[in-house]
């Protein structure tokens, strides 16, 4: 096991080492102590360690992760696991905006709330928010699943692509071109195994909860809009 | 990009912390905003009497003024003198006689008036901002700051944060406002005068003006979210008030921390993480168009 003190160290040198490991490294286990809000802890991370974070992160953190298990056990900043690639990033406390954004693959599971813009630009990740999620999210996404426990805020899913949304609570209102769909077997198989990794295969069902997608108008010609180029 | 502080104290225990605990999150935003700082600090006022700031070339300026002002109101004026600033207190009745002296005068300037406000901004490092007023050892009940990186106009000491506009009132800001020329325009009618070109002034201005028509500082920051137009997180203060406000988009970034102690802002939470209880405290982004506000009895 290594430990990394931040309060200590400097936030390079750890995540130097990280950037280091060999894909078959033994320290597959890191503790990093003493956050304090630093931005970028633990970006670009491509080993399938666990890296353990004790107390609050600022923005990007677990950014462009390939393989690697982080676990935040306060709040995250701005951006976090933004664009991931693959392995998990969970965080215990709130999220800020835009987390997930751009993620392309693995999986980003939030205990508490996350803030406007979470999943924006989705490309593939799978997010799962316990609590609720700010206005604007999943905007533009194109692929992977984004659900939600709780609430979505104002205009979810504006100018979406092809990402499903999944809502258990309330949504404030839709944005351009999302609507809401009928949850088919595959979607309804997708969303459990999203749930079964996000370790609530047995305290939430799949069918409480509402799916939203693109109802496919805003990115297709339509001979209607022909004057318009 | 700049970087915004504020806090406000529920306890007096605090108040004699309240410059280093302040200092420590403005030094920390210098990543933020290099450029100018500036920080308003709610202190001990005295029944009947006004504190005016002013800023001159140095403090043999200073004190020349200081003293000229004193034979114009006929009494020796009480102040203090911190690097470029100097704090005066004088009876409330003598305030515009004393504004009225400062503006005719070439080698000072007027930054703010309150009973309990004093304010100070410069270009430089945040960190040396603050060292050359000594804030690390002001005390107050609440204060706010600003670190800018200058995006809209000049790097000077005039257009540095916070802006003044009305007694013992001051704003911060991060962002940029679309349609201030518009709204100032329409300020100007009303009476309202500025000092610069820059936006900020403009938004410290209509809440000003908004609390002078009668509204309370909630009620005029909830009319700007249909007057002002652009990206902002805003931080105000006024004599016994705190308030929050972010655009309806939340454009830019805001984290607060509340405790029995105190209630926090900062840009980023780097800028809270020194606070004492942070650990504890109950951590949350103020939602956009949403209008948080405290006030102490």
């Amino acid at each position: 096991m290594s430990n990394v003190d931040l309060g200590k160290a400097p936030l390079r040198e750890l995540n130097a080492m990280l950037h280091a490991l060999a894909p078959a490294t033994n320290e597959t286990h890191w503790i990093v102590t003493n956050p304090g809000g630093k931005h970028a802890i633990a970006c670009g991370v491509d080993a399938p360690v666990t890296i353990d974070i004790e107390g609050h992160v600022g923005y990007y953190c677990g950014g462009m992760n390939k393989r690697a298990t982080i676990l935040v056990s306060g709040n995250a900043g701005v951006g976090v696991a933004e664009n991931m690639m693959s392995g998990e990033v969970r965080v215990r406390g709130d999220a800020s905006q835009a987390a997930g954004a751009t993620g392309c693959g693995g999986l980003l599971v939030i205990d508490g709330n996350a803030s406007a813009r979470c999943g924006i630009s989705m490309k593939g990740i799978d997010i799962v928010v316990k609590g609720s999620i700010g206005p604007m999210s999943a905007f533009m996404a194109q692929a992977g699943n984004l659900v939600v426990l709780g609430d979505a805020g104002e205009a979810l899913g504006d100018s979406i692509y092809e990402a499903r949304l999944f809502v258990r609570g309330n949504v404030a209102s839709l944005g351009a071109d999302c609507i809401e769909k009928e949850m088919s077997a595959e979607d309804k198989s997708i969303l459990r195994s999203v749930l079964k990794r996000a370790d609530l295969a047995d305290s939430v069902s799949p069918n409480d909860f509402t799916m939203f997608g693109s109802a496919r108008r805003l990115y297709h010609f339509h001979i209607d809009n022909v004057d318009a180029y | 990009m700049c970087g915004i502080v504020g806090l406000f104290l529920k306890q007096p225990k605090l108040e004699p912390e309240l410059g280093a605990m302040l200092s420590d999150m403005l030094a920390v935003m210098s990543d933020r905003g290099p450029d100018s700082a500036g920080f308003a600090v709610y202190g001990d006022g005295a029944r009947g009497r006004v504190k005016l700031t002013v800023s001159g070339a140095n403090e043999a300026v200073l004190r020349e003024a200081v003293a000229e002002l004193g034979r114009a109101v006929g009494e020796d004026l009480p102040a203090t003198f911190r690097d470029t600033y100097a704090v005066i207190s004088l009876p409330a009745l003598k305030e515009q006689q004393a504004r009225s002296s400062i503006a005719a005068r070439m080698d000072i300037s007027f930054v703010g008036a309150g009973k309990r406000m004093e304010l100070y901004k410069e270009v430089g490092l945040p960190q040396r901002v603050a060292q050359r007023f000594g804030l690390v050892r002001m005390e107050g009940s609440h204060g706010i700051g600003h670190t800018r990186m200058a995006t809209e106009s000049a790097v000077t000491t005039r257009g540095a944060h916070p802006f003044s506009t009305g007694l013992d009132q001051c704003l911060v800001h991060n962002g940029s406002l679309s349609n201030h020329n518009g709204v100032r325009r329409v300020l100007q009618r009303e009476g309202m005068t500025f000092e610069t070109e820059n936006d900020t002034e403009v938004a410290a201005g209509y809440l000003s003006w908004k609390i002078r028509e009668g509204a309370s500082l909630k009620e005029a920051l909830t009319q700007s979210l249909a007057d002002l137009d652009g990206f902002y997180t805003f931080v105000v203060g006024t004599e016994s008030g705190f308030a929050v406000l972010r655009d309806p988009i939340s454009c830019k970034p805001a984290v607060m921390a509340e405790t029995d102690d105190y209630v926090a802002f900062g840009s980023e939470y780097r800028a809270l993480a020194m606070l004492p209880g942070v650990d504890k405290a109950h951590l949350f982004e103020p939602r956009p168009a949403t209008v948080y506000a405290w006030e102490r009895g």
